[in-house]
């Protein structure tokens, strides 16, 4: 039997400029074909080109067919035949997908009108049912709403609906899980295998993320600068790759599951939050601007770093870190709680021991490239803080190349732009300007997740240099279990803004306690075929999204996503609804915590 | 990527304002239109040396004479030396054109990035003035205003030509500032201890400034112009002292007939404005890193 889609000698070309070159895959029905690569390894333009959805100053060659039909060349006409009906996209980020002005059923039942001769009844019905099969509570009623009235899971979700609507033989997904938090994730990637199942089509995967593929793909390409460089089942792929790329791409993930040794014990206490509170007025009006509401954007965090030691926080997107770190960073007095840098107190600051202050904490943003100021030669920014604290001229110049040196970036490139330097060396940047005045703790906001796995090592193996070397604290904020895993010594885990459980590494990711955390870390996907399978029988999936903060919980606030909740008796589920769980040091914030194995 | 082990070399890091420097003077049209304007400073303010007719002096041996040995550049209606009176012109209009568009952009930018950046009351405040401002006539206020400030002289003339010239720029300015404020650079400083007005000094300012130096660039112009525009009806510049926009005004009439008369003001004021704006767009390019054609 022939192959479904059969892609020979694929060349993609951007005004001259190489993208995509000799690329031959097949993909049968009923198969995941997973295509992973690092960002401008040519994996999505691939993807886009099967349904001629490449933007117009791209050309393609080569042959590109689907059940036999020739798609490379086809007229516009033949094209939209094809779309939905016979092949399906999901794309990244469904928000820019559908149309904002028009109602999901609307649009889900359109796209069965397209495809099928029927009524305007019963394609309602129809998106109604396809809703309903991808796991959206109340199908009925939510088919009504907006997309912005969606959260980013759902829209996913709808946009999976949407695809199926056609019953497509082959569904193109592009990084569908990329903009979403790792639960969600995990909820989205079932979805897809639902979808995959009802339908019987062949799916072709496109994702950075090797531990997606390795849970979904039947068979794995590699992709790197426009070409593939391995292919192969995934058993094949993950456990005996040939190619050197492959092997090292592999070993550059930082696994969830990594043995690590034992660090030594840390010094004195450098930061302690206790019950840190932000909350943000919700307004309305133009002119008189009324309060109509509360974010509770973080409600009761606890933190302590010591020194020389890594504390990583975790949570999902929306949890409340960034906005932890922005409160401490501002040094001035918490809206509630209690908040002591280096045993002093904010809010009780002079001026000049808050410059003081300022020395010894120091920030690294997420965005690297955001967090350079695009007009200053590099040897300038670096110099900022430096100068900030008084440094004389002949100081600057002498610290400039040794932090630059530091950092592994050429010392010669000091009058440099930001813009001149790849991500990776951007964030080098980051750390060299936040190490110029000799802090003593150093805060992390994501420093990694804006960067491809290979740069993403690189990074972790220099912070994690520098904190030998210079016997740095660090405030890890992260989404990603696995580079926690990594680098952390102790995690703190929030939920919804506040403190659910913390503890050292090997203690809570061996037995986290807390539901949360084990619904977390059961969710964080594998780069392991096998394992990664016989992991997602076991999985903790938590069912919707994490409840809206603008309202205050009584009891346990996550109860209404609680595994546990559900199991327990009458009287037990009372204590969950009245009682807030008290934290405590290295504990978990659960009435009824058990330890259980999830990794 | 992998650590450097060879030593540092000991030379410092150049600094921004080098760069600017260095990205500037590699740029040829900017050199150039540099160039041209020192060369008219240079005219203006050495040609009245050069030539024995002073600007009032009335020679009634030669009315509207023809460019000649005598008179360089001919004589006008009546009598006195184009050339004379066109250096004296240009010796003020090059003042004024470029000290209205320095005051005015430096004061747009200075209002416009703090209201921005402070933003609450602050904002209010200045907004409001901006708005206050914007609403008055400005050509009344000028009116009558500027007889008393003639003591001043021609720099109270700047000052209140400047006062009416800046408030659109602080509007553009403020709202540019509102969205760089929220880039992660401007909080990156801000956590580091950069003060607020060295952060608007360092990083606001610079980011607008694109947008800054090609608004200086048409103030000049437009300042020019509206000198002319208030000297004709009696305020600003007075007879017998002359400007580029009084002389040009005077000629109008004669270009075809008389064509020295007019094209001798005219010509120099459009060198002047095509030499402003070589030079803004060569700093444009030199401040912005990621400019075409600018390499470092």
């Amino acid at each position: 039997m022939s192959p479904l889609l059969d892609i020979t000698s694929l060349d993609v070309d951007f005004g001259g400029e190489a993208a995509v070159r000799d690329v031959n895959l097949t993909l049968d029905r009923g198969e995941v074909l997973g295509l992973v690569g690092e960002s401008g390894s040519g994996k999505s333009v691939t993807a886009l080109s099967v349904l001629g959805l490449l933007p117009r100053n791209a050309t393609a060659r080569g042959s590109i067919r689907l059940d036999g039909t020739e798609l490379l060349g086809a007229g516009e006409r033949a094209l939209t035949r094809i779309r939905g009906d016979r092949a399906a996209m999901v794309f990244q980020d469904p928000l820019s997908a559908f149309t904002p002005v028009h109602r999901i059923g609307d649009q889900i039942a359109e796209a069965v009108r397209a495809h099928r001769d029927i009524g305007r009844e019963q394609a309602r019905t129809r998106a109604v049912e396809l809703l309903d099969l991808v796991g959206i509570p109340e199908p009925a009623l939510r088919a009504k709403a907006f997309p912005h009235e969606f959260s980013g899971g759902m829209r996913q979700r709808a946009m999976i609906a949407m695809a199926m609507a056609g019953e497509p033989d082959l569904i193109l997904a592009d990084e569908p899980t990329t903009a979403l938090d790792v639960t969600i994730q995990a909820q989205i990637l079932d979805v897809l295998r639902t979808a995959q199942r009802e339908t019987g089509a062949a799916v072709l995967l496109v994702s950075h993320d090797l531990g997606v593929i390795a849970g979904t793909a039947d068979r794995v390409a590699v992709m790197r600068d426009g070409r593939i460089v391995e292919q192969g089942t995934a058993a094949e792929v993950f456990h005996r790759p040939r190619e050197p790329y492959t092997r090292q791409l592999l070993a550059a993930v930082p696994r969830i599951d990594a043995p690590r040794e034992p660090r030594p014990p840390t010094g004195g206490t450098v930061l302690k939050v206790r019950g840190l509170t932000r909350t943000f007025p919700v307004l309305k009006g133009t002119v008189v601007k009324r309060r109509t509401g509360t974010v509770y954007a973080v409600d009761g965090v606890d933190l302590d770093v010591r020194r020389g030691e890594t504390l990583a926080l975790v949570g999902e997107s929306g949890s409340g870190k960034s906005t932890t770190l922005f409160e401490l960073l501002e040094l001035a007095a918490p809206e509630g709680g209690t908040v002591e840098l280096f045993g002093q107190r904010l809010g009780s600051l002079t001026p000049a021991e808050a410059k003081a202050l300022r020395r010894r904490v120091q920030i690294v943003f997420q965005d690297p490239m955001a967090s350079l100021d695009p007009r200053m030669p590099v040897g300038d920014i670096i110099a900022e803080p430096l100068r900030t604290q008084g440094a004389d001229r002949a100081a600057v110049a002498r610290r400039v190349p040794e932090l630059l040196t530091q950092v592994g970036l050429d010392p010669a490139h000091a009058d440099r732009f930001p813009h001149q330097f790849s991500g990776g060396q951007r964030q080098r940047v980051g750390i060299a300007r936040a190490l110029s005045v000799a802090p003593e703790l150093l805060v992390l906001d994501e420093p990694v997740s804006a960067l491809d796995v290979s740069v993403q090592a690189g990074v972790l193996d220099l912070l994690r240099r520098l904190k030998e070397e210079l016997g740095l604290a660090y405030l890890f904020v992260s989404h990603d279990l696995s580079v926690v895993r990594n680098i952390a010594d102790r995690v703190s885990v929030v939920y919804l803004g506040r403190t659910v459980e913390a503890g050292p590494v090997d203690e809570v990711f061996a037995r986290p306690r807390h539901p949360y955390t084990q619904a977390l870390l059961s969710a964080v996907p594998l780069p392991d075929p096998e394992r990664e399978r016989e992991r997602q029988r076991s999985r903790i999936l938590l069912a919707g999204d994490p409840p809206s903060p603008t309202r205050r919980y009584d009891g346990c606030r996550f109860r209404t996503r609680c595994p546990l909740y559900v199991q327990l008796t009458v009287d037990e589920q009372k204590r969950c609804a009245h009682d807030v769980p008290g934290f405590e040091q290295d504990g978990a914030a659960c009435h009824f915590p058990r330890a259980r194995t999830v990794l | 990527m992998t650590t450097a082990t060879r030593p540092a070399p000991a030379a410092a890091p150049t600094g921004r304002s080098a760069l600017v420097l260095r990205r500037f003077l590699r740029n040829g049209s900017a050199l150039t239109g540099a160039v041209v304007l020192v060369l008219l400073f240079l005219l203006a303010f050495l040609g009245p040396y050069l030539t024995p007719w002073s600007y009032s002096h009335i020679d009634y041996g030669a009315l509207r004479s023809a460019p000649g040995p005598d008179h360089w550049w001919g004589t006008n209606r009546i009598g006195q030396d184009v050339f004379a009176q066109t250096v004296r012109g240009l010796q003020k209009s090059l003042i004024i054109g470029l000290l209205v568009a320095v005051l005015a952009t430096g004061l747009a930018s200075l209002v416009g990035a703090c209201a921005g950046y402070f933003g609450g009351w602050t904002d209010r405040l200045l907004m409001f003035c901006v708005d206050l401002l914007l609403v008055f006539p400005s050509f009344l206020v000028i009116a009558i205003v500027s007889p008393r400030l003639r003591s001043g002289g021609w720099f109270a003339f700047v000052a209140l030509l400047t006062v009416f010239a800046w408030m659109i720029t602080a509007r553009v300015v403020r709202s540019m500032t509102l969205s760089l404020k929220e880039r992660e650079f401007v909080r990156a400083a801000r956590y580091m201890g950069v003060g607020p007005f060295r952060i608007i000094w360092r990083h606001v300012l610079p980011n607008v400034a694109s947008f800054l130096v090609i608004d200086a660039t048409i103030q000049v112009g437009g300042a020019v112009m509206s000198e002319t525009a208030l000297s004709y009806f009696g305020f600003g510049v007075q007879p017998p002292d002359v400007s580029l926009g009084t002389l040009i005004a005077s000629g109008t009439g004669a270009a075809i007939t008389y064509p020295w008369m007019f094209f001798f003001a005219a010509g120099l004021l459009v060198v002047f404005v095509l030499a402003v704006n070589l030079v803004g767009d060569g700093l444009r390019d030199a401040l912005d890193p990621t400019a075409e054609g600018a390499a470092r």
